[in-house]
């Protein structure tokens, strides 16, 4: 444990499910293009599953922890979020 | 499954499954659903249980409980960039019966707990979301799952559903929650040879010890680190408020690792191997952001109702009594077939006199100061530091003289009378 671990390497210990359809929705990328120059979910999230593409927010569904920091944290209130189907998303084994 | 029960609790962690656990064991028909492949696989805790309040559910639990360690000492670290002020109280009572708190992964104690309540006679349900609640004249009947037919009834539902309680909030019991309601925790779980932890952190076979990180854990912003001793595994971790990461543009894992790297902490790390990552919100928000937690037909017990008491980092207890409490509200609701709301503010009624709102109540503005003046993080923290190492150096200066020039660091006369005015208002929200 001498070298500092990325996120993806963090997120590569974690067990997903994924569904095969995403229980996060960016309900308007032109919010996100024309009112938000922080992209602050891309900050905030601790699984990193926001990545601005320019013109458009990526949203990495699968691997989410469900934590729901990004609805509460989208300053416009413009990410639907729900809870994934019935077994599906993240599985902790441990913590 | 049949359609109707007499009691529907949505959320199998520690206060919907001690909800469940007590209606069951009174002979209450009740059903436990849980989203996750099994109880505990959504849930994420630094790792505190409360021997007490689990007690008062399952007595001698820890005789059959998977759990980690009873802790013998807790260390509080107030942490500068590379040096700490570290405060400590170890004791060997805590050790024995009737032991003060254990450490536990979720994961596997969760499930265990389920289990207790299926032995009891509650039907667990897993793989099951609650989409929302059926409401019929004003009162909740049931709740609408995502499996085909998913609508289940009964007299009453008890929303153990979490800080993500979309239930609660589609009820109307609370707006949604604010970035400074929210602590975003993340944490890692190390593997380390058991030998090697004990030794380390000064423990005989099996003890445990739980360091709490304060200052620059989380680079001044409020918030806090944790480092906690399982059987062989450690669980690190540091959450701050949502707003916080918001305001300083932190990204939460890149605080983790500062933490892991920290001078402080990493020689405790040393060999580890990271074999879990974790993320997960804290209620936050205290006393003034309880939600509305009863209705007709409906009570909401555990992090759903933000029962955390941040100060103390105590959560798992509250959910479990608040569910212990939901569970007795309903079977006396029972005796009188009656579920109206003005019924089950019964619960209501013991939370309030229980030490849950009591100790929520006692710190109600203790956050919000400490998020408001960032100061006693940012600046008083380093200046304890400055202080303990003026002092504790010898290097010829007289001790008067070392006095002197900690006073000089105190700073001018104003930053003296505002320190002494923060001192007293952090008793003020603190005692």
């Amino acid at each position: 444990m001498s070298h500092s671990s990325t996120i993806e390497e963090k997120q590569y210990l974690v067990r997903f499910n994924a569904d095969t359809k995403s229980h996060l929705h960016v309900l308007d990328h032109d919010i996100c293009l024309t009112k938000c120059p922080d992209k602050i979910c891309t900050i905030f999230c601790p699984a990193a599953v926001y990545k601005w593409e320019g013109t458009r927010m990526h949203v990495g569904y699968e691997g989410c922890h469900e934590c729901g920091s990004c609805r509460i944290g989208c300053p416009y209130e413009n990410i639907r979020w729900e809870y994934p189907r019935g077994g599906h998303g993240i599985v902790f084994r441990l913590g | 499954m049949p359609e109707k029960f007499d009691c529907i609790v949505v959320g199998a962690g520690p206060a919907g499954t001690a909800c469940a656990y007590e209606l069951a064991k009174a002979g209450v028909n009740v059903l436990l659903l849980e989203r996750g492949e099994y109880p505990g696989s959504k849930n994420v805790m630094g790792g505190v249980l409360y021997r007490k309040m689990m007690e008062d559910i399952i007595p001698e639990f820890y005789k059959e409980a998977p759990l980690e360690r009873p802790i013998v000492e807790q260390r509080f670290m107030l942490m500068d960039k590379e040096s700490a002020v570290t405060f400590s109280y170890k004791g060997l009572e805590w050790g024995r019966e009737p032991y003060n708190n254990f450490t536990v992964l979720r994961a596997k104690f969760d499930q265990w707990f389920a289990e207790k309540a299926v032995e009891q006679g509650a039907l667990l349900v897993c793989e099951t979301v609650a989409l929302e609640c059926i409401v019929e004249n004003g009162r909740v009947v049931g709740v609408r799952t995502d499996r085909p037919d998913g609508e289940v009834y009964a007299d009453v539902v008890v929303l153990a559903d979490g800080v993500n309680s979309l239930l609660a909030k589609q009820l109307g019991f609370h707006r949604e929650w604010r970035p400074d309601e929210v602590a975003l925790a993340t944490m890692e779980i190390l593997k380390l040879d058991k030998k090697v932890i004990e030794e380390r952190f000064n423990l005989e076979p099996g003890q445990g010890c739980t360091i709490e990180l304060l200052g620059d854990a989380t680079k001044g912003i409020l918030g806090t680190g944790f480092l906690y001793t399982n059987k062989d595994t450690l669980s690190i971790g540091v959450g701050t408020l949502l707003s916080g990461l918001i305001k300083h543009k932190i990204k939460p894992y890149e605080l983790l690792e500062y933490v892991k790297n920290h001078p402080m902490i990493r020689p405790y790390l040393q060999g580890s191997e990271p074999v879990e990552y974790l993320a997960h919100l804290i209620p936050e928000g205290g006393y003034h952001s309880m939600p509305k937690v009863v209705g007709d037909g409906v009570l909401v017990v555990g992090d759903a109702a933000q029962l955390v008491n941040a100060i103390h980092r105590e959560g798992s207890n509250m959910a479990m009594t608040s569910g212990r409490l939901a569970a007795e509200t309903i079977i006396m609701a029972k005796t009188y077939n009656d579920f109206s709301e003005s019924m089950l503010d019964h619960y209501r009624l013991k939370l309030m006199e229980s030490f849950i709102v009591q100790d929520l109540k006692k710190y109600k503005d203790a956050t919000h100061h400490f998020d408001a003046f960032p100061q006693y993080f940012e600046r008083y923290i380093p200046l304890l530091n400055r202080a303990a190492s003026h002092m504790f150096t010898v290097d010829g200066a007289s001790k008067w003289e070392k006095q002197r020039k900690i006073w000089r660091d105190l700073g001018s006369m104003k930053e003296k009378l505002k320190l002494a005015r923060d001192v007293f208002k952090a008793w003020e929200v603190m005692k």
